[in-house]
């Protein structure tokens, strides 16, 4: 094993282990914003192990996308969240056990095709410096020749989402607020009238037949029964 | 470094996110679960484009497609997360259980 090798596995166990230490802390630390800036150190362990395996455009996008993620994300915990600074001890999770179960199984599920799996060897050609530059080089071309049209589409794609986020987060649009037609619709008439008389006990039975037409009803009402218009009075 | 190890990082990544997106109640805590999902993925993509691929530039342009589905995700979870404490005044899962009429 030359040195270089053993430089570039010292690395990998650093930011390997780093990266998957700091992603455990962002849900065991009391404090929002130190979890954001807990997965920033995740993304950039992440990032740097992409540095070692020669992908350096993707690794440095990768820091730098993450590094003004992760501050907008701080921001919106300072906003949004009621412990952001982590003054108190608290843990806000909900089915714990299950959580963890399948978090363990995913692991070990991805972890065993990883360790089992067959994969073919064809690694990269013997990379210098030089070479290193070329690797990035080739991928530019790449992303605006053969392969515009998914990069493109992704481009597209993030348009759309822009547009999206501004109608969701705007306050209110010409067709009214963002949830609008989120609500549940009136029940129909007949549906409500039906509930209604089955709230009241007495004489309930004795509206049904009459119950939709109520002037003629009261004219007849008061033409030989008085108490009975009274009492359709206190129902309608 | 090897392939085999890289792997399981990603795993272990991917593992974490699972964990944190299934329990966290906080919304924007479920977005970093996702974020730590797509992570792993990520990781594991260019681990396999370093083995496999015999340097082919197409092998990082999943990894491209990735950062723009983690970009996606997260400006659409924030607008989300600002629209429901705009009407409902919940940031978290339990408070928005019951569809409003």
């Amino acid at each position: 094993m030359s040195p270089s090798d053993l430089t570039t596995d010292l690395l990998f166990w650093l930011f390997g282990a780093g990266a998957v230490v700091s992603g455990y802390l962002v849900f065991r630390t009391d404090s929002m914003v130190r979890a954001a800036y807990w997965l920033l150190a995740s993304f950039a362990g992440t990032g740097a192990l992409l540095l070692l395996l020669h992908a350096e455009f993707l690794g440095l996008v990768l820091i730098l996308m993450m590094a003004g993620e992760m501050t907008i994300m701080a921001v919106f915990m300072v906003m949004f969240m009621m412990n952001p600074a982590g003054l108190n001890p608290m843990t806000m999770v909900h089915q714990h056990k299950v959580a963890i179960a399948a978090g363990v199984i995913a692991f070990l599920g991805l972890g065993a095709v990883g360790l089992l799996g067959e994969f073919p060897e064809r690694p990269l050609p013997e990379t210098t410096s030089v070479d290193s530059a070329r690797i990035t080089a080739d991928l530019g071309r790449e992303l605006l020749g053969e392969s515009m049209l998914p990069f493109e589409t992704a481009g597209v794609a993030l348009l759309a989402t822009m547009i999206g986020a501004i109608a969701l987060a705007s306050r209110k649009g010409r067709f009214g607020t963002a949830d609008a037609g989120s609500a549940a619709p009136e029940p129909p008439e007949e549906e409500r009238r039906r509930r209604e008389h089955e709230g009241s006990d007495d004489g309930g039975h004795h509206h049904h037949g009459h119950g939709h037409d109520q002037s003629h009803e009261h004219g007849h009402g008061q033409d030989h029964d008085h108490g009975h218009g009274h009492e359709h009075g206190g129902h309608g | 470094m090897s392939l085999q190890a890289l792997l399981v990082v990603a795993a272990a990544l991917f593992g974490i996110g699972v964990y944190g997106a299934l329990s966290q109640q906080s919304f924007v805590m479920i977005m970093m679960g996702l974020e730590l999902m797509v992570n792993g993925a990520i990781l594991a993509a260019v681990s396999l484009w370093w083995s496999s691929s015999g340097g082919s530039p197409e092998g990082q342009m999943l990894a491209v497609v990735l950062m723009a589905v983690m970009a996606v995700e997260a400006a659409m979870g924030f607008a989300l997360v600002i629209n429901v404490y705009r009407i409902r005044k919940a940031e978290m899962t339990e408070q928005v259980e019951e569809l409003e009429r």
